[in-house]
C-alpha cells in the first residue's frame, strides 16, 4: 500500500535517513522504532509531504506521492497524528473532527456564503459522522470542550478522530502513548486494533516497547536514518544489531 | 440627540451578543434595523445621518477586515487599499474624467469583484508568510495603491484626485445632496455583509480558516487546501472595501490619495483590536466607538474648548487618543469589549 524506494533526506551535511527502502502492506499494522534521532519522525515529515525526499520515491496505491501538496496528500488518503500533538487548541472537540472532514466536504464559496440547501445537509450529515467518530474514540461527552481544555490522554485520543474524519486508508501515529500511563496505553492499544478492524492500515513511530510488540504485525528499525532490521516482533526482539543500537555495543 | 443612535446601537449590539438563544438575537438585530430604518421619518437632520453613513462605511471595513485578520488570522495592515480601490473604481467609472458614467449600483458589484480580484493579487505573494513577515508586506501594499494613485496624474487626477463624481440614482431619482440616500445604502450593505460573515463563520470554509488560524501546518493535514481558502479570506474581505469605498466616493463626490494613507488601515485595525478580533458584534461595537470618538466627541470637544477661550484642535490629538485607548485596553481587557469565547480563553491561557 505504502511503499518507500530508496528514500534519502539530507539536512545539509546531515543525513537524516539514507537509501531507505520499506513497504506497508495493506490491511497491516506495522511500526517504526529506533533510537531517538534515528529518523523515524523525518520518515513521517517525508511520507506526508511536508519534506521532499532528497532521493528516492515514494508510492502510495500505486501513484507516486513524493512532491505532492500535503493536503493533496491528505485527501489522496494518508492522515496522521503529531508527536507533539497539534489540535486546533481553542476549536471543540467536534470542531477539530469537523476540520479533518473538510477535504471530503464539497461546499463551494457560495455555499458557504448563502448556506444553500446543500450545505446544510452537508453540514448535519458531516455532524453527525463527527459525533459518530467522537464516540469511537471515546469523547462523545466532551464534543463542546475546548481540545486545549482536554485531558492529555483525550487530546491524543481526539488526535487520532480527527485524523480518521479524513477518511484514510493508510493512518501514521507518530508516538500515540507518549505521556500516557499504562491503562491509558492498554485502551490505545484496543483503539489500534479497532482502527484496523475498520480497514485502516496503521504505521506507528512508538518508544513504549510493550505495545510495539504487543500491535505490530511488522517492525522495521531505524538508526541513523537506516534500516538495520525489519520483521516480525519475535525476530526483532532477538535481533542483535537491534539490541546493540538500542544499548549500545562494546568498540571493537 | 447623534450620540442616542451610537449608544441605541452599541447597547443593542452588546445586548445581543449576551443573548444565548440564537432567534432572539436575529429578533434584536431586526428591531434595531427596523428603527434605523425608520429613523430618517422622525429626525431629518441631514448632519447626523452623513455621521451616521461613516459610521456604516466604518462598520463595513471592519466586517471585511474581521473575516481576514478576525477569522482566518492573517494580520493584514493594508487593508486601506482596498477601500481606496473602490472608492477610484467609482471615481473612474461614474465622473467626467474618462466621460465614463455608469451607474452606481452597477459599480457596487464592479468594484466589490475588482476589490476581490485585488484581494487575491496582494494574496498570492504572502501566502508562505505569517504573522510579522505578512504584516510588513501587506502594509507595503497599503503604501504602494495610493502612491500609485498619486503618481497616475494623467488618469487619477494625481494628488487632486477625481471630483464631481456623479450622484447615484435610485429609479430615476438622483441622491442630490441630501445623505440620507447614503445612509440607506449603507445600511442595507452591512445588512448583506452580516448575512455574509455570519454564514462564512459557520461554514465549511469559515472552520477551515479558524483551523489555519490555530495551525497552518495541521490544516494542510487535514486536507484543507491552505492556499484556496487563505485567497478566499482576501478575497472576501477585499470585496467588503470594495462596497464601502464605492459608498465613500459617492457620498463625499471626490476621491484623493491621501484618503486612503496607512492611518486609515491602522484606525480599522484598531477597531478590531477594541471591539474583539474575530467576534462579528465586537468589531461592530469597536468601529461604532472610534467613529464615535473621531466624528463627533472631538469635533465637540473642540467646540466646547473654543467657547471656553482656548484654540486646541482635538482632531490633531486623535492618535493620541486612539493610542492611549488601545494601550488601555491592551493592558486591562486585551482579549477587546466584546470578545468571543474563543479569544477570551486563548488570551487567558497566554497569560498564565
Amino acid at each position: 500500500m505504502l511503499r518507500l524506494e530508496g528514500v534519502t533526506k539530507r539536512f545539509g551535511e546531515l543525513v537524516a535517513v539514507n537509501d531507505l527502502s520499506l513497504n506497508v502492506a495493506a490491511g497491516s499494522i506495522s511500526a517504526i522504532i529506533g533510537p531517538n534521532g534515528a529518523g523515524k519522525s523525518t520518515v513521517f515529515n517525508i511520507v506526508s509531504g511536508i519534506y521532499r525526499p532528497s532521493a528516492g520515491e515514494i508510492f502510495f496505491e500505486d501513484a507516486r506521492i513524493d512532491g505532492w501538496p500535503t493536503h493533496r496528500i491528505a485527501a489522496a488518503g494518508i492522515a496522521r497524528t503529531f508527536q507533539n500533538i497539534r489540535l486546533f487548541s481553542f476549536m471543540a472537540a467536534i470542531d477539530n473532527v469537523l476540520a479533518g472532514e473538510d477535504a471530503h466536504l464539497h461546499a463551494r464559496l457560495w455555499d458557504s456564503l448563502l448556506h444553500t440547501p446543500r450545505q446544510r445537509r452537508e453540514e448535519k450529515a458531516a455532524r453527525e459522522r463527527a459525533r459518530e467518530l467522537l464516540r469511537f474514540v471515546g469523547l462523545e461527552g466532551v464534543a463542546e470542550t475546548y481540545a486545549r481544555n482536554l485531558p492529555y490522554g483525550s487530546q491524543r485520543r481526539l488526535e487520532i478522530g480527527r485524523a480518521l474524519a479524513s477518511r484514510p486508508k493508510l493512518l501514521l501515529l507518530d508516538e500515540p502513548a507518549a505521556g500516557m500511563n499504562p491503562r491509558e496505553k492498554g485502551e490505545l492499544a484496543d483503539l489500534v486494533a479497532a482502527i484496523r478492524e475498520r480497514g485502516i492500515t496503521v504505521l506507528l513511530i512508538e518508544h513504549d516497547m510493550g505495545l510495539v510488540m504487543r500491535v505490530s504485525d511488522e517492525i522495521t528499525v531505524l538508526d541513523y536514518g537506516q534500516r538495520i532490521a525489519s520483521g516480525k516482533p519475535a525476530e526483532i526482539r532477538s535481533n542483535p544489531r537491534v539490541i546493540a543500537a538500542y544499548l549500545g555495543t562494546a568498540v571493537a | 440627540m447623534i450620540y442616542l443612535y451610537f449608544l441605541v446601537a452599541i447597547a443593542v449590539v452588546i445586548a445581543a451578543q449576551r443573548l444565548n438563544d440564537l432567534r432572539a438575537k436575529r429578533v434584536l438585530f431586526l428591531l434595531l434595523g427596523a428603527a434605523l430604518l425608520c429613523a430618517p421619518l422622525f429626525d431629518r437632520n441631514d448632519a447626523t445621518f452623513n455621521v451616521l453613513a461613516d459610521a456604516g462605511i466604518f462598520v463595513l471595513l471592519a466586517l471585511g477586515l474581521n473575516i481576514v485578520v478576525g477569522f482566518a488570522g492573517l494580520l493584514d495592515l493594508g487593508y486601506a487599499a482596498f477601500f481606496a480601490i473602490g472608492a477610484y473604481a467609482y471615481a473612474m467609472m461614474a465622473s467626467p474624467q474618462f466621460n465614463l458614467h455608469l451607474p452606481f449600483w452597477l459599480l457596487l458589484f464592479l468594484a466589490a469583484a475588482f476589490a476581490a480580484i485585488f484581494g487575491i493579487i496582494l494574496g498570492a505573494p504572502t501566502l508562505r508568510l505569517r504573522g510579522d513577515y505578512l504584516a510588513i508586506v501587506t502594509l507595503g501594499f497599503g503604501e504602494i495603491v495610493p502612491q500609485i494613485f498619486q503618481n497616475l496624474t494623467k488618469y487619477t487626477g494625481g494628488p487632486n484626485g477625481i471630483g464631481a463624481l456623479d450622484f447615484p440614482s435610485f429609479f430615476g431619482r438622483s441622491f442630490g445632496q441630501s445623505t440620507i440616500p447614503y445612509y440607506y445604502v449603507v445600511l442595507a450593505l452591512i445588512a448583506l455583509a452580516l448575512f455574509f460573515a455570519y454564514n462564512l463563520r459557520d461554514s465549511r470554509l469559515g472552520r477551515a480558516w479558524m483551523a489555519i488560524r490555530e495551525d497552518e501546518l495541521a490544516a494542510r493535514h487535514m486536507g484543507i487546501n491552505t492556499t484556496a481558502v487563505k485567497l478566499a479570506a482576501f478575497a472576501l474581505g477585499a470585496s467588503f472595501s470594495g462596497l464601502a469605498g464605492v459608498v465613500f466616493a459617492a457620498k463625499l463626490s471626490l476621491v484623493s490619495p491621501d484618503l486612503f494613507q496607512f492611518q486609515v488601515s491602522v484606525l480599522i485595525v484598531s477597531m478590531l483590536v477594541l471591539g474583539g478580533m474575530g467576534n462579528i458584534p465586537g468589531v461592530i461595537v469597536g468601529a461604532l466607538v472610534l467613529v464615535l470618538v473621531n466624528n463627533v466627541v472631538l469635533p465637540q470637544a473642540n467646540t466646547i474648548a473654543a467657547s471656553a477661550g482656548l484654540h486646541v484642535d482635538f482632531g490633531n490629538y486623535h492618535f493620541f487618543i486612539y493610542g492611549a485607548i488601545l494601550v488601555g485596553i491592551m493592558l486591562f481587557r486585551p482579549e477587546g469589549l466584546l470578545p468571543s469565547r474563543q479569544r477570551k480563553e486563548e488570551l487567558h491561557h497566554a497569560a498564565a
